[in-house]
């Protein structure tokens, strides 16, 4: 292994594979922060470029882009609440508060030492657990997988709002029902589609993020403009603040950063599992971890909460490289892009692989945290800059904002069905979010929908349509366990109210 | 005896719930899969159940955290002059073009919210969209299509 690794530092330190990395890190930067373009597209957009390269240099300056693209994506969550991809939706729950706050450039430090700290963190699991992590990803089966979702989403609900449990709960279920909008994976027979044939792919889920948060949110402010609770709010919106953290802000960014490294990069190993349930549920388990008092500081700009989830989802980023390297299977949406690229290269990813292409294996991990530390050098010292986008006054913020949100649409599919749906949609969810019906839980509800229903249909046909499945396995049992004292600790706390 | 906002949204999600029942019994399944232990309609099925049992759930059960709600304050009269520009901009935007429309909608957002820095209105929208398009059509190879620009030659 030591040989592998020597290997892998010397490919990874050459100038050509350090100025990829660079490059990477602030191209992905920039297209993560356009709201619609997340990692996938900036990886996509950079498949046909590294053709031209080696195949270790090319996935260099993919895992650069990925990471950049992250980092720029939690940038967009914080400052607008327009989270581009799905593993910073949980970031924009207290980044955004924050940023409202006037502490803009304090929450994008704290995502990028996080998000440093992170990927730093699950950089080193990568390289000596890798092996063997496979091996335990393999354990899961679909009725696990199944159990894992279910307690993703209740948890997630229980830890919206106070009180709001089983608003949030319909707010999950409503999700689910958006994601089965089109054609059915197995049988190919299309659902809800009223015989549109733009409806026949299913809904994007940029088309949802975007009109949940992003437009909604802009709606919201014009919506609430006059209201004078909310001026304070709107005056805020203008100040900068430092980048520098206190004593306590540190402490307690040191407090969540172990805890959500290891579940991150735990969750990011299981394929299919990716950046977006790792960093929803770090934010729930840090909700759980921390004190009464820090308790109720979620969601109105803790500094916890966006630790948690920004540490998670770039351990996850991280993690998801181990099936994919190791069994060849993609841990999320972008690692299958990048399985694409290795296949173009005629690389066939699985366990030989740092048996035949130690250089590839080995110097993809060590960019890895290359990457992570240009990613901190490039990063802190535009902060400032980038957080000037808060200084822009409401009347030019708000129409960018909904140009930005439906050029994102507009360039996925080219035509203005997606555009009406995306309006319509923000029509609702701010009148929702008015009565405060919870997005989130929506949002991951989409998320998780497809992969849900496709595990639930295996696990019911594998035990002959019994319900068996549920606590054959002694994993599945206990994660529903799990789901069960959540939802019995819900029904209790609003008994005892 | 009044009932207030929140549980008349929990009725109208029942009512989507119903909906989408109907819905779902008529997804036309194969004739082998009728019978299989989980088919396209075996999901959706659940959903529109559970949804139904959780929107009763919430009518029937006391109402702790009211939303209350000043509708004075609220400015509908902007929020829908946005929404209306933002219709007419998806009606335009494959009539006339990505650039002349979406100019055109942010500079006409920025007049309807107030705003009246007339070289600022101009400068954000119609350079701010040609750098934009710029960006996407001639860094990033993003066809964006555009028949005026088409026509002047700006772009291919």
């Amino acid at each position: 292994m030591i040989e592998g690794i020597l290997i892998g530092l010397q490919t990874a330190l050459s100038i050509k594979n350090i100025l990829m990395v660079m490059m990477g890190c602030f191209f992905g930067t920039i297209i993560g922060m356009l709201p619609g373009l997340g990692p996938m597209t900036a990886i996509a957009l950079m498949i046909p470029i590294t053709y031209g390269f080696e195949p270790a240099t090319g996935l260099i300056l993919m895992a650069g882009v990925y990471y950049g693209a992250v980092f720029g994506g939690s940038t967009s969550s914080i400052l607008i609440n327009a989270p581009g991809v799905p593993g910073t939706v949980a970031t924009a729950f207290d980044g955004y508060p924050m940023a409202q706050k006037g502490k803009a450039g304090k929450a994008l430090a704290i995502a990028a030492y996080s998000s440093f700290a992170g990927g730093t963190i699950s950089a080193i699991f990568l390289l000596f657990a890798a092996p063997s992590l496979s091996k335990i990803s393999l354990s899961f089966r679909s009725p696990d997988y199944f159990a894992l979702m279910v307690l993703g989403l209740t948890a997630v609900s229980a830890f919206s709002s106070k009180g709001q449990f089983l608003k949030a709960m319909m707010m999950v279920i409503l999700g689910l029902m958006l994601a089965t909008v089109g054609q059915d994976s197995l049988s190919d027979i299309t659902r809800f589609t009223f015989n549109n044939m733009n409806l026949t792919d299913g809904i994007s889920f940029v088309l949802i993020v975007m009109a949940t948060f992003a437009m909604s949110e802009a709606l919201t402010i014009i919506l609430k403009g006059k209201d004078p609770s909310r001026a304070t709010e709107q005056i805020s919106l203008s100040e900068l603040g430092s980048i520098k953290l206190d004593k306590d802000e540190r402490k307690k960014m040191i407090k969540s950063i172990p805890r959500s490294s290891v579940l991150g990069f735990l969750i990011g190993v299981l394929p299919g599992a990716g950046a977006t349930i790792a960093s929803f549920l770090a934010y729930g388990m840090e909700r759980n971890f921390v004190n009464e008092e820090e308790k109720q500081k979620f969601g109105k700009g803790s500094v916890h909460g966006l630790t948690a989830p920004e540490t998670a989802n770039n351990a996850a980023c991280s993690g998801s490289f181990v099936p994919l390297l190791t069994l060849g299977i993609p841990g999320s949406g972008t690692t299958a892009v990048m399985l694409g690229a290795l296949l173009g290269f005629g690389i066939q990813p699985g366990p030989r692989l740092y048996m035949t292409n130690p250089e590839i294996f080995w110097s993809v991990i060590m960019s890895m945290y290359i990457g992570m530390v240009v990613l901190l050098i490039l990063n802190l010292p535009l902060i400032p800059y980038i957080a000037r986008v808060l200084a822009t006054p409401k009347n030019f913020l708000i129409p960018l904002i909904l140009f930005f949100s439906i050029t994102g649409i507009y360039l996925m599919s080219f035509n203005n069905f997606d555009i009406f749906l995306m309006i319509g949609i923000a029509v609702v969810a701010t009148f929702l979010r008015l009565y405060n019906f919870p997005m989130p839980p929506l949002i991951l509800a989409f998320v998780l929908g497809g992969l849900m229903e496709e595990n639930l249909r295996r696990s019911l046909l594998i035990s002959d349509g019994s319900f068996n499945f549920l606590w054959d396995r002694p994993l599945t049992a206990i994660i529903l366990a799990l789901t069960i004292i959540i939802v019995s600790w819900q029904i209790y706390k609003s008994f005892k109210n | 005896m009044r009932i207030s906002i929140d549980k008349i949204i929990s009725l109208l999600f029942f009512v989507l719930s119903v909906l989408y029942l109907q819905q779902t019994k008529q997804i036309q399944v194969f004739s082998f899969d009728e019978n299989a232990p989980f088919n396209a309609k075996t999901f959706p099925t659940f959903l529109s159940y559970l949804g139904m049992f959780l929107s009763i759930l919430y009518v029937l059960l006391p109402e702790k955290n009211l939303t209350k709600i000043n509708h004075k304050v609220l400015d509908y009269k902007n929020t829908s002059l946005l929404i209306i520009i933002a219709i007419i901009y998806a009606f335009l935007i494959l009539k006339v073009g990505f650039f002349i429309s979406t100019s055109l909608f942010l500079f006409f957002s920025y007049y309807f919210l107030g705003e009246r820095r007339w070289i600022w209105m101009f400068v954000l929208s119609f350079p701010f969209v040609a750098l934009f398009m710029f960006l996407l059509h001639g860094l990033l190879d993003i066809y964006l299509r555009d028949p005026l620009l088409k026509i002047l030659g700006i772009i291919g």
